[in-house]
Formats: structure tokens, sequence, C-alpha cells
């Protein structure tokens, strides 16, 4: 059958390991590794084999318990870190014809600029804490090429207003910011150069249920209003149930399961995935 | 009339794989719908008529089988092995799926949640408000209820929202799981005569209800269902 859509996002067979391998588990990896770590040498294998696609205005979900790889996999999308192999294909990156993991590192810079989005679980890491939270999305604005004051702070603003940050507290650093508002800053920096994509790192861990529940209405109206694609890693399957139709199931490393995620829910094939279901509160 | 949906040799099981199990669910169903005919299904609890909706609207996972669907949008398509992608798109546009359960986000209102799924199927937002005004009326939910988050509503009022919910996009084929289970003879009635308006639109329905004298006044053939294997027609 013919395609009737094609992804914004294609990635074919991302491998990361930490170390350097030995003869022991690069030859005969599934029988000699302990979950995903080779106890000869001591290589982790983060992510193995992983290949998905995202189409426009989708929210692709990702579960799995602590240490099967969906951090690094998140990293490895967003350039935190370099992948041992594989390729990503943007689709409105130069035609869709560039690995983007074998550009170099400048062009790389441009398109986590340009072109992607990402939000930490810690936002720590998204954000300059001392800044003004308006400062904050500058920064992003001014790595996109933007230039006038002026339209970097109406942006800001109307960004800000977006995440239901008081017009009021903009100038205020986001240190003195409760954790949910800390989450909207960082969404709204992610945002601010409009990208195709966004990924989303566990965002609403450690966030009470009010303050969860308004960040996931936020993220739902941004993919309802702005049609951008997300990648959503948590593992939280209440939160991957309400935002995403379609899901990948991650263990030691590998993708074991995707579906369309009330299939994973109420069907799921493999051991592990019915194990998570069944400790679903 | 063209079929619609033709089923054959459908099965499902489940492996459990904690009890080192395999449980026989549904075998060898065959079926076949015509464009705008009302299929109701019965037969004792637990003998695999939800799973067969299931499987349509692929919750579940067939292991066995092939669905025939034939889609505005892709032709004849199996639903048995339809790419995921395709599935999202037919549950957005095509197929409706209406049970005792709702699952709503969090803080979003009654009104919200109905126009959302017609702003979805890509109306305009004007329409989505005209359309749930007129929906939300009609199943007579209060209206001080529409501004207000459905978890906090009775049973039966959860359960008139969920239908209207999958009832506004007009679905070309309307999957309808013992949707009436829990209510009162009025609300059923309501329920009633959305279902014949929709027949009147030409919607395709496939039901299971707990009240057979409800199911048979609607339906157009009756399938019986015995311990999980094959479908026995019953009346027409």
């Amino acid at each position: 059958m013919n395609k009737f859509e094609y992804p914004v996002l294609s990635i074919r067979n991302l491998n990361k390991q930490f170390g350097p391998g030995c003869n022991h588990c690069q030859n005969q990896k599934e029988s000699t590794l302990i979950k995903n770590y080779c106890p000869v040498c001591g290589t982790v294998y983060a992510c193995q084999d992983i290949s998905f696609d995202l189409y426009p205005g989708e929210i692709l979900g990702i579960v799995g318990e602590s240490g099967s790889g969906k951090s690094t996999l998140m990293r490895c999308l967003y350039f935190d870190q370099e992948v041992t192999s594989g390729e990503a294909i943007l689709s409105t990156y130069e035609h869709g014809e560039r690995n983007l993991f074998q550009e170099s590192p400048q062009r790389k810079r441009y398109i986590r600029n340009h072109l992607m989005g990402k939000v930490y679980q810690n936002p720590l890491l998204g954000l300059k804490m001392d800044f003004t939270s308006i400062g904050n999305i500058a920064e992003k604005l001014i790595s996109a090429g933007s230039r006038s004051v002026e339209e970097m702070e109406a942006r800001g603003r109307e960004l800000l207003e977006y995440v239901n940050i008081p017009a009021f507290r903009m100038k205020e650093a986001p240190k003195n910011f409760s954790g949910g508002m800390q989450q909207r800053v960082q969404i709204a920096k992610a945002l601010s150069n409009r990208p195709p994509i966004l990924l989303l790192d566990e965002v609403t861990t450690g966030l009470d249920l009010s303050v969860q529940a308004s960040v996931l209405d936020l993220i739902k109206y941004l993919q309802r209003e702005m049609n951008i694609s997300m990648v959503v890693v948590s593992h939280d399957l209440g939160v991957i149930r309400m935002l995403a139709d379609r899901s990948m199931v991650m263990l030691d490393g590998k993708v074991i399961e995707q579906g369309l995620t009330d299939q994973i829910l109420e069907d799921p094939q493999s051991p592990y995935t019915q194990q998570l279901v069944h400790s679903l509160l | 009339m063209e079929n619609i949906l033709t089923i054959k040799g459908l099965a499902k099981s489940f492996t459990l794989h904690h009890l080192n199990r395999k449980i026989k669910a549904i075998e060898h169903i065959n079926l076949s719908v015509k464009e705008g005919e009302f299929i109701g299904i019965t037969g004792k609890s637990g003998s695999g008529k939800s799973t067969i909706l299931r499987c349509i609207y692929r919750t579940y996972l067939p292991v066995q089988g092939e669905i025939w669907y034939r889609s505005k949008k892709f032709g004849l398509i199996d639903l048995a092995a339809a790419t995921e992608r395709e599935m999202v798109y037919l549950r957005k546009h095509e197929i409706g799926y209406v049970s005792q359960f709702l699952n709503v986000m969090p803080r979003t209102t009654a009104r919200e949640l109905v126009q959302q799924s017609i702003i979805e199927m890509g109306d305009s937002e004007e329409f989505a408000v005209k359309e749930t005004g007129k929906i939300l009326k009609h199943f007579e939910l209060d209206s001080e209820l529409w501004d207000s988050y459905p978890s906090t509503f009775s049973g039966g009022e959860k359960l008139r929202l969920n239908i209207a919910t999958a009832m506004v996009k007009r679905p070309r084929l309307l999957l309808l799981d013992e949707p009436t289970a829990s209510l009162d003879d009025a609300s059923k009635q309501k329920v009633k005569v959305l279902i014949e308006q929709l027949m009147k639109e030409g919607t395709t329905m496939i039901g299971i209800f707990h009240d057979l004298e409800f199911m048979k006044d609607l339906c157009h053939q009756e399938y019986n269902i015995q311990q999980g294997e094959s479908l026995v027609m019953t009346n027409s």
C-alpha cells in the first residue's frame, strides 16, 4: 500500500554503548550480556538497535524502567551525547537527505537551536537558574539567530503567558519558582524557536498531581494548537496513556514492544510489559 | 449493498507469561456486515463478545484471521494487519468505540472533551461549539455540568457523555460495547433515539447489549457466540 503520510523524524538502528566493548560481548551480544552490561569488559550497551518513526503532530510515548535507556536515547536525539552508530533523518532538514548524527558539531548546534526543543526532567539542565525567565528564553532565541531585543521580549512575554507564568514574574529567576513553574518555563524556552519536534524527558516526574495535570494540559494543547510532534518519555503509564497514541516499551536498552498505547496496556505481549501493566495502580 | 466489514477466521488468545498459560478467547469467528447495518452480538458473559469488538478496534492484537474493512481513506484494509498509524487515523476519523468506561484527561471539562473530539477530526472550532451544545442538550446533560469535570459525574452522566463523545464524530463504523449497561430506562431511550438517527445517516454499527429487548428493537441481524467459537445467526 502507498504510504499516506511521511515521518518528520526517522531513527534507524541507533546504538549507544559506554565502554570499548570486547570480543566477548561484541560477537554474541544476546547471550553474554547481563541485562545490558558485559561482565568481561564492563561495557554498558545503553541503546541497542533502536528504530522508530515520528509522524507530524504525533505524540510518541516511551515507557520503561529506570536504566532501560530511555533518557540516553533522548540525549542522543538532542546530541547531548554522541551515538555509537545509527541514523537520524529529519524531513525538514536538507530535504531529509542527511544523517543528523554525522553532521558537524556546528550543524548539530544549528539543528538543536532551530529545529528541536527539549525539556529535561531536571530543570537545572534546561534552564539557567540565575537568569531571568524571560532571559532564559532570549538565550535560546539568540542562539537561533534573533538579534532584536524588542522582538525577543515580545516573544518571551507571549510564550510565558502561554504557559501561565504571570507577567509580573517574568523578570524573576527560575530558582525562585516552584517545580511546576520551572517546568513550564522550560517548556516555553523549548518552544521559543517554534521547533517542529519537541523531546520531553520525564517532564512530570516529581510534580504533584495538580501541577502534573496542568503540564499535561499544556502538552496536549501544544499538540492540538501547534501541531508539534513530540517524543514523550515517562515511566508513568498513566501519563503515557493520556498523551500518546502510540508507544514503545524499553527494557535493557532495547525496544521490546511497540504498538497502539491502549493495546499495550490492555493486551501487552512481552513478559516485562505484562508485569509493568499489572503493576499499574 | 457492499460489505463494509468482513471477518474471516478470527482468533484471539492471551499468553499470560507469569502463569505460563495461554487462554483462548475466541476462535473461528466469521462475520460480514453490510454498510448501514446494525449487527447485535449476544452470548454468555465471558464468551468473547467484547473480544471481537476489541480486535476490530485493535485494542487487542488478533493472533489469527483477517478483518477486512472498507475504508473511505485506504480502500479495503485488513485491520488485523494495518499499521499503527493507519489505525490511529481510522480511530480518529472512521471507527468509533463506546464502552461503559470513560477515559478522560484530567481537568478537561465535559464541553472541552466533546469539542476536542470534533476538532480532532478537522472541523472548525465554531462548528465544534455548535455540535457540542446540540449533543449535550440531546442527552439532557444538565447545562450546569457542561463546564465541570467528568470525574465528578454520576455513573449515568459519565456514560451519556461517553456515548455523546463517540457519536458526535459520526463514525462510519461504530462499535458499541454494552454502552447502556448501567443506564436507566429514560437514558436508554435517548441512546436509542441517537442510534436510530445514526442508522438513518448510514452509520454501520456492531453492538453488544445487556438488554436484549433493547437490542432486538434496533438490530437488523443478531448473532450468538457460543463459548468463544463461531457466530450463529439467530434471527433476521
